[in-house]
């Protein structure tokens, strides 16, 4: 592992020290290791189709679980199985995509416990990058194509009146919603720098998000929504665009314009994160052995 | 006898040792006890007695399937990994010398791990859960040794299984696809999404067969009251059943990937 990624910095120490701004550097680090960590699962074909199929299948299992239900009702929270798909297909589709980016930021408390993150700090590279990088996992686009299958067939029963705003709302909805997951990602990875043990946290606020944004907003209770809308803004990854096109409203009372934030929202989350993802490196002390 | 005592009480420290992660644990179990309990409280609410089931008993159903999640190791999580990679590094041979036996040895650190997972990660997630939905408890307090049987009979199943997934590394050298095999079988077939008896005709009738159901579906429904008398019975014979019958194929495995074993030199 720790060779590998020695490979990629010998590979292109030249360019790395050029002058260039940090955003750049990251995504062109983020892009060279992510190349790496691909060409080594694709030494083993078989073994990439076969995990890819079984994180399609294992994000199956619970639509499978939704349409089980439906087997014995009409009507889930007074929506029904297409409206849900659609919901369940954004959020799936949006986690996907930042799981597929981000999805590595959960090792971090294992970077910190075992002190190999002190060779990702001495690298003339951001180390956010490098972090998100790590062990890049194509096989992640399973989760995207079952999200995004979920989500063709939610589009194709439905019977919407298209307008313009509601037909631009599904790709906005799936890059905000994606890059709101992705601030999630790197706000918990901060919180591993003090708690480094605790990754299940992380995996609350992400996986535990991407299933209840799979439901109705109807089906919860109102604090719980509104922690959700005004806590930790989930409900613009899909609830409220999604609401938006189907014509819905959302339980809580607000204005129709909140359905069109979710890039403004998801550009306030990574602030959030950045700053938390700062604070946290600061105080990050080595395990000193 | 007393060694394996030794290992499980060895299992139960090791676990023990993760304050933060059980903490982290616990808060995982209890976001998800929520979301799911909200979504069982809108399918009640459209189909009370769904499964036989009334809004408490399927509330306490979602609780008790996050109480049990670690314990029955029904996503997997355990032993499984490490012995699959002392299985792939060779290590195993060492292992194979030992004046043990080697099946009794994993088993008695699963117990300590699964015994250490019902106390750490089951029990806060259950009265958090309690406090905030009404939750169908036993009133008989016979139902409380019973369902900790059936439980205990659950985990030993639950290691056949991933005891046999582990096996499968003599042969297959990666063990990862058997293993996320059994990790969706684990998470679908436990009846941890849904319960089984809300699978519809003859897929029920297979779910509830399989040896997944001893996971969750089995110990809920004696939690619940639904196994008593010769159900009682019967549903630890079933339990029982599967875990004899797993425990021997993971010897007969055992044996022949014994003879198979072929140390490299060095």
């Amino acid at each position: 592992m720790a060779e590998a990624l020695e490979a990629v910095g010998t590979e292109a120490p030249a360019a790395v020290f050029e002058p260039r701004s940090r955003l750049a550097e990251g995504v062109r680090a983020y892009g060279l290791i992510a190349a790496m960590w691909l060409r080594s699962t694709m030494a083993y074909r078989a073994s990439f189709v076969m995990t890819a199929f079984g994180n399609f299948a294992a994000t199956a299992f619970d639509f499978v679980a939704i349409m089980l239900m439906f087997s014995h009702v009409d009507v889930l929270g007074g929506y029904t199985l297409p409206e849900i798909a659609l919901l369940y297909g954004a959020a799936g589709t949006a986690f996907g995509l930042a799981d597929l980016v981000m999805g590595s930021m959960d090792r971090l408390g294992r970077r910190v416990r075992d002190g190999t993150l002190d060779t990702l700090l001495v690298r003339p590279v951001p180390v956010i990058a490098q972090v998100a990088a790590d062990r890049f996992a194509l096989r992640r686009l399973g989760r995207i194509t079952q999200g995004a299958l979920v989500l063709g067939y939610a589009l194709v029963t439905l019977d919407i009146e298209w307008t313009v705003a509601r037909v631009l709302m599904v790709p906005l909805m799936l890059l905000s919603g994606a890059a709101i997951f992705g601030a999630v990602f790197v706000a918990g990875a901060a919180f591993q720098f003090f708690a480094q043990d605790a990754s299940e946290v992380q995996n609350s606020f992400t996986y535990g998000g991407n299933t209840l944004l799979q439901y109705p907003p109807t089906v919860f209770a109102t604090d719980l929504v509104r922690g959700v809308t005004f806590v930790v803004p989930l409900a613009f990854v899909n609830w409220l665009p999604a609401l938006y096109v189907l014509g819905r409203d959302y339980p809580l009372d607000l204005p129709d314009w909140v359905a069109f934030l979710p890039p403004v929202v998801a550009a306030l989350c990574w602030v959030v994160a950045g700053l938390a993802w700062r604070a946290g490196l600061r105080a990050y002390r080595s395990t000193g052995s | 006898m007393r060694l394996y005592a030794v290992v499980a009480a060895g299992g139960f420290r090791r676990y023990a040792t993760y304050r933060i992660a059980t903490v982290a644990g616990i808060f995982t179990n209890t976001v998800f006890g929520f979301i799911m309990a909200y979504t069982y409280v809108a399918l009640w609410d459209e189909r009370p007695h769904l499964g036989g089931y009334d809004m408490s008993q399927a509330l306490t159903y979602v609780w008790l399937g996050q109480a049990l999640l670690m314990t029955c190791a029904m996503m997997g999580g355990g032993f499984e990994d490490e012995l699959m990679e002392r299985i792939r590094t060779g290590d195993v041979a060492v292992d194979l010398y030992r004046p043990i036996d080697l099946q009794l040895w994993w088993l008695a650190g699963d117990l300590g791990r699964a015994s250490f997972h019902l106390l750490g990660r089951g029990i806060v997630p259950m009265l958090l859960g309690a406090m905030a939905f009404d939750l169908a408890l036993p009133t008989s307090p016979g139902i409380w040794p019973a369902f900790l049987v059936s439980v205990g009979l659950g985990v030993v199943v639950s290691f056949a299984i991933r005891y046999l997934v582990a096996l499968s590394a003599f042969w297959l050298m990666d063990g990862a696809g058997a293993a996320q095999i059994a990790f969706l079988a684990g998470m679908f077939f436990s009846g941890l999404l849904l319960p089984l008896n809300l699978f519809p005709g003859l897929l029920g009738e297979v779910a509830r067969a399989l040896p997944w159901s001893a996971l969750l579906q089995v110990p809920a429904d004696v939690f619940l009251g639904k196994r008593t008398g010769w159900g009682l019975v019967r549903a630890y014979g079933f339990q029982a059943g599967w875990a004899l019958a797993l425990l021997m194929v993971g010897r007969l495995m055992q044996s022949a990937a014994t003879r198979r074993v072929v140390v490299q030199g060095g």
